[in-house]
């Protein structure tokens, strides 16, 4: 293994765990497990490798692998990572880890179900390593898949329905963002393959963006090429954000999926559509960014304050984190479309603190699933007096998502507020606002769940396992670090920005 | 540039607690189980008081420094940095940080040792230590902050650590209620605060106009106080949403402080908050946290002193609260619920205070209050102490040992209690020579002679004397309902009343007397006497000096407005007395049988709290109502009308296939079929049958050969 092919190595890991666990023989259930949690393991060393070798002053492109993959097609084989991207890889390998060690305690088809959580983790993280537009969208859908069968097999009372939905919501937005992908290629300048030879067009990221100028391309069924490819790709990429009213697809899919496969999804997979924004979006469609930021930033507030309202009405927790997810994602849209660094700063930071806060909610949404197999708020009570570290944790995660100060969630909220407020002065103030919200939803919550007189019930409920601390104890641990000294995350992000932003101010 | 020094070591303060908090947090159990209350108690107490000789030290060196030089910064490293934009985690110890860390870490550590005694016995003691802890943090983490968003760790964190102590006894559904009201109620207030700090950032550095925001100097952009007041000068004539940038800024930041220091409207909380144990009500409701808000408008001072709409503001909402808060402490039954309300009306003559511009007065007041109220409600909690414990005894489980009506003649039983608490009282309401008369006083005096408010200071003035007669007059009222005449709750639970344990006493003791002498940092001039706080904290407020005027007034008028002080002090103790002493006088009775519209009104509190109810909360109740609906039937309905579409038309597809597709394909090969078998007839096998086919077949050829082509 060489530092080229490190990313290729990140990747393509997951996969060779999977025809291990094909191989093993059913009734050996624990050994499968082992297997797979060691397959997870192998990419978040490799992940903290990447980030000890990673230099942060740099905003190009460092560690590509790069060839030619399809050479009729003009289609290359292209991974590298830079300042955007390291921060989802990272957050990929660790959230994949916690998700298997809390896959544990699925039971049913298990080789299948691990040999699908790899295929997923290859498909993820080959997404934000990707800088060839063919291998990005292969990868995009790649990881669609195995989503589908995980929420549809593993899932809920009505996995089916969530499953479908899921499926053909972003299936739906991959085809618009297949065909912008498309228009994008044949209107690119020449270029050439990375061993030299000339090609008409390109799918090139790095090349799309830097040698590319989509402003005056000729118009498509009437409208201003850059519009409406713009259009397209956002809506692709929101759905996956997701922004309000494309979201519903989210809390069904959240509420039927298994907790670890919720785990996945409120941590990394919603992130994509962030990254995919900032990537494509804004490195190749800089015009039609500007043109279209004002109404990012409205859908970024709509979302915020909606959601918030929503959660209020919650009667399911596992619903209402759903929910909150929307709204704490609405936060991204509007700190990127401020252009200030402040707020594109807390927009990508945002992405990453809502990356450990909402696995942990998720997380402990399943934990008193397991236990009460029921996630009805109002019908709990007073589980504070049996359950004092579950509900000590809870408090941690809820506070964190509340934006406390001192936790992780502060620094990016007040980050994004900060930067958006100069821009979107009366839209911001009603976004902050929207965190009374938050804080009215999360303490009712507790109120309803944790305090009062304990419900007869749930006498013997018993507190967190060990297996349940390994996989929260981290995450809250990074929350209350990062909360403190957000350096070693933020520092990997401020040079790359500086240089989208360059793009912006001229 | 003035210089600054540096102190290594400051950041402990603050992080002392924080470790107390941790070890008692993570470990409590086992060290209560395995140790006893002593170990918790032990962690917990040493921590704040180490804190407390810390401070103490470098108070000391900053006595000693030259006092343009008063200062020491403590930069541990860049909490956030982007590009040129940093927030430094940093602790600022100058003369106005360093008197309230001072105040905090003793009130604070007297009051741990006061629970020792209190919490006894409960089940979770090291809980109780660990939030008190962690309380002192935040506290301590909001006073000596050095710019505006670690203040804010600590402004968010104080309201944090009250909700978790005002719920402690959690499984009392209500009083996890209180909590959530006094956390939410917070939150409000925090918005603006937040919002404040972002429109007083980019003002600094730029400015709006017509087409946008434009930054004009992003080296100005910052949080950090000193900066802010260094650059406070590119603010003039800026303006943001039709006012002066400073107007705004300070109308934000005060709305925080309405929250955290409870005035109105967003008081509400408080009250309700006496739900926590009573050494909670004495810290955190009292002496620090609800006197936040007074201490950031006193560090603001150059920027408040800037808007003669905000200094309004503050002086006119703190002058009202004092007053109207006072109304409602007048025939409250619950102990507790007369100190609250007597604490947010004495927060408000602190706001009366800082508003007007005499930044150090506030602080006095602040100061003075902290000792005299933290003595009047550790005083509450002995008594409740000792009814509680009296009640126990004689199983009597119905009636409330908060309820003054059950109490009279504890002095007898209590006697350090009783003097200490009327020590307290008398320096509450402003009795010659205690603590709390030279710092109203000196507050009311300078309302009087502002000239920076667009009100009159005179109408202030008047407002606030009106509450010192009910201060007065509610505080006597207490005493005397709990400490003279005979006991009203049962002879039973009589003999098994006594005074509380050492830890509380000691403490009572020590409270009480800084209640009466508090008031030498603060002597008045008109007495030539020196003015020590006011002369400590002058390079502080030297930012504002040029803005905050004074109107002209003699000495002689000065002297007629103190005699109007005492004379209000007295009269409000003699109605008391009058009235209350040793339940004996039947007015009181009489009155509430005369006016119970009145009694009414003042008892619940003029229905603020269901004004509130019926509109903010089922307003937003409501509109969540509104968006789940609108989400579920809507937007889902929808996207499930879509997919319903979408599965109508394939099966429209299905219908074809079935009928239209599938019956041309089945067609086709049921006729070849038929064909097939109709042909199968003609090959029979026989020369004759084929050779009438051909003949037949010619014929036809024949005839069409004549008939088409001819």
């Amino acid at each position: 293994m060489t530092e080229s092919t490190l990313l290729s190595w990140i990747v393509f890991t997951p996969l060779l765990g999977i025809p291990v666990i094909l191989a093993l023989p059913k009734e050996k259930k624990q050994l499968i497990r082992y297997v797979a949690a060691i397959t997870c393991a192998i990419p978040l060393l490799l992940g903290v490798y990447l980030y000890l070798i990673f230099d942060p002053s740099n905003t190009g492109i460092q560690l590509a692998h790069h060839f030619v993959w399809i050479r009729s097609f003009h289609i290359e084989y292209y991974l590298g990572v830079d300042g955007l991207s390291i921060l989802m890889i990272l957050l990929t390998v660790l959230i994949s880890f916690i998700a298997c060690i809390a896959s544990f305690g699925i039971e049913k088809y298990l080789r299948g179900y691990f040999a699908l959580f790899l295929l997923l983790e290859t498909g993820m993280l080959g997404t934000f390593c990707a800088l060839d537009f063919f291998l990005f969208y292969v990868f995009w859908e790649v990881m669609l898949l195995p989503m589908y069968f995980l929420i549809g097999i593993w899932g809920g009372p009505r996995k089916e329905y969530a499953a479908i939905k899921f499926f053909l919501y972003t299936l739906f937005g991959s085809l618009l963002m297949l065909l912008a992908i498309i228009a994008l290629y044949f209107n690119s300048n020449p270029a050439t393959l990375v061993d030299g030879t000339p090609v008409p067009h390109t799918f090139n990221m790095i090349k799309l963006i830097t040698e590319n100028d989509f402003a005056n391309a000729p118009a498509l069924l009437g409208f201003a090429f850059s519009k409406i490819v713009f259009i397209a790709l956002f809506i692709g990429f929101a759905i996956k954000v997701p922004i309000v009213p494309f979201h519903t697809w989210l809390p069904d899919a959240h509420v039927e999926a298994p907790t670890p496969i919720s785990v996945i999804l409120a941590g990394v997979l919603l992130k994509m559509g962030g990254y995919g924004i900032l990537r494509v979006n804004f490195g190749i469609l800089p015009e039609a960014t500007v043109w279209f930021a004002p109404a990012m930033a409205l859908i970024g507030g709509v979302s915020i304050v909606y959601a918030a309202f929503v959660c209020l009405a919650q009667k399911d927790l596992k619903k209402l984190i759903a929910y909150s997810s929307v709204s704490h994602m609405g936060f991204v849209l509007l700190g990127i479309a401020s252009f200030t660094e402040q707020g594109i700063t807390g927009g990508v930071f945002q992405m990453w603190t809502h990356g450990l806060i909402s696995p942990m909610l998720f997380l402990l949404a399943g934990v008193i699933y397991d236990r009460a197999h029921h996630r009805e708020i109002e019908g709990f009570g007073g589980l504070a007096y049996r359950m004092p570290e579950y509900t000590g944790a809870i408090g941690l995660a809820f506070m964190a998502s509340l934006g406390l100060p001192g936790l992780c969630g502060f620094i990016s909220e007040v980050l994004v507020f900060l930067g958006a407020f100069p821009v979107f002065r009366t839209l911001t103030i009603i976004s902050a606002m929207a965190v009374i919200i938050t804080a009215a939803y999360y303490l009712w919550t507790i109120q309803r769940m944790f305090l009062g007189k304990l419900n007869e019930k749930y006498k013997d409920l018993p507190d967190l396992t060990w297996r349940e601390r390994f996989t929260l104890y981290p995450l809250g641990a990074l929350i209350v670090l990062l909360g403190i000294y957000p350096a070693p995350a933020m520092s990997l992000i401020t040079d790359k920005l500086m240089n989208i932003l360059q793009m912006f101010h001229g | 540039m003035e210089h600054i020094g540096t102190a290594d070591w400051i950041w402990l303060i603050p992080v002392l607690p924080l470790l107390g908090a941790a070890i008692n947090g993570f470990f409590g159990t086992r060290l209560q189980r395995r140790f006893g209350e002593k170990a918790v108690h032990a962690v917990a107490i040493l921590m704040p008081s180490l804190s407390f000789f810390i401070t103490l030290g470098y108070f000391i060196r900053l006595m000693g420094l030259p006092e343009a030089e008063r200062q020491l910064l403590c930069h541990l490293f860049d909490w956030i940095h982007i590009d040129t934009f940093t927030v430094p985690l940093a602790f600022w110890f100058d003369t106005l940080s360093a008197v309230m860390a001072l105040m905090v870490t003793l009130v604070g550590t007297l009051i741990h040792i006061y629970s020792t005694a209190y919490m006894h016995k409960d089940t979770s003691y090291w809980r109780f230590f660990s939030f008190m802890n962690l309380f002192m943090f935040a506290m301590l983490t909001l006073v000596l902050g050095d710019n505006f968003l670690l203040m804010f760790i600590g402004w968010e964190g104080v309201g944090l650590c009250s909700y978790l102590l005002i719920a402690f006894w959690y499984q009392d559904i209500d009083k996890a209620q209180a909590g959530m009201k006094a956390f939410i109620t917070n939150r409000i207030g925090d918005f603006g605060f937040i919002v404040g700090i972002f429109a007083l950032m980019w003002a600094l550095g730029g400015g709006w106009s017509d087409s946008g925001f434009t930054l004009v100097n992003p080296g100005q952009l910052t949080v950090v106080f000193r900066e802010v007041q260094q650059y406070v000068g590119s603010l003039e004539g800026a303006t943001i949403f039709g006012m002066s940038v400073a107007t705004f800024a300070c109308l934000c930041f005060f709305w925080g402080a309405t929250a955290k220091s409870a005035q109105i409207p967003l008081y509400v909380w408080l009250p309700d908050a006496m739900a926590g144990p009573t050494p909670v009500s004495a810290l955190i409701h009292a002496a620090t946290m609800v006197t936040a808000g007074v201490y950031m408008v006193a560090r603001l001072n150059f920027l408040f002193a800037m808007s003669a709409t905000a200094m309004t503001a503050v002086a006119l909402v703190g002058a009202l609260t004092a007053l109207f808060a006072a109304t409602i402490g007048l025939f409250q039954n619950d102990i507790k619920k007369v100190l609250a309300y007597s604490t947010v009306s004495q927060l408000g003559y602190m706001f009366l205070g800082v508003g007007v511009g005499a930044y150090w007065a506030g602080i006095f007041h602040l100061l003075t209050h902290a000792f005299f109220k933290a003595c009047l409600f550790l005083g509450s909690g002995s008594v409740i102490h000792a009814m509680h414990h009296a009640y126990h005894k004689a199983h009597n489980h119905d009636d409330d040992p908060q309820d003054m009506r059950n109490m009279g003649g504890l002095g007898r039983h209590m006697p350090t209690t009783r003097w200490t608490y009327l020590a307290a009282c008398v320096a509450i309401a402003g009795f010659p020579f205690m603590s709390g008369f030279f710092s109203k006083d000196e507050i009311l005096w300078k309302a009087f002679s502002n000239a920076n408010t667009l009100v009159p200071g005179w109408i202030l003035w008047a407002i606030g004397a009106t509450g010192a007669v009910l201060t007065a007059f509610y505080m006597f009222r207490s005493y005397y309902m709990t400490f003279s005449g005979t006991f009203r709750g049962g002879a039973e639970t009589e003999r098994h009343l006594h005074e509380s344990p050492k830890a509380i006493t000691v403490v009572l003791s020590i409270l009480g007397v800084l209640s009466i002498v508090g008031g030498v940092m603060g002597l008045p001039h008109l007495w030539h006497l020196p003015n020590w706080l006011e002369h400590w904290l002058a390079p502080v407020f030297h930012g504002s000096q040029a803005l905050v005027k004074w109107g002209e007034f003699t000495h002689s008028t000065e002297w007629t407005l103190m005699l109007v002080s005492v004379l209000v002090a007295v009269t409000g103790f003699l109605f008391a007395r009058m009235l209350y002493r040793d339940n004996r006088s039947e007015i009181p009775a009489r009155m509430l049988k005369r006016f119970p519209a009145i009694h009414r009104v003042l008892y619940h509190k003029y229905y603020v709290d269901e004004l509130y109810d019926a509109t903010a909360i089922a307003g937003s109740v409501g509109l969540a109502k509104v968006s789940d609906w609108f989400d579920k039937y809507i937007i889902d309905g929808i996207v499930n009308l879509t997919g319903y579409f979408a599965r109508f038309i394939s099966w429209l597809h299905g219908l074809s296939d079935i009928y239209l597709v599938d019956g041309l394909v089945n067609g086709l090969a049921h006729a070849s079929g038929a064909i097939g078998r109709w042909l199968r007839g003609w090959q029979t096998g026989r020369i004759q049958t084929y050779l009438y086919g051909v003949l037949g077949g010619g014929l036809v050829l024949i005839l069409i050969r004549f008939i088409l082509f001819d």
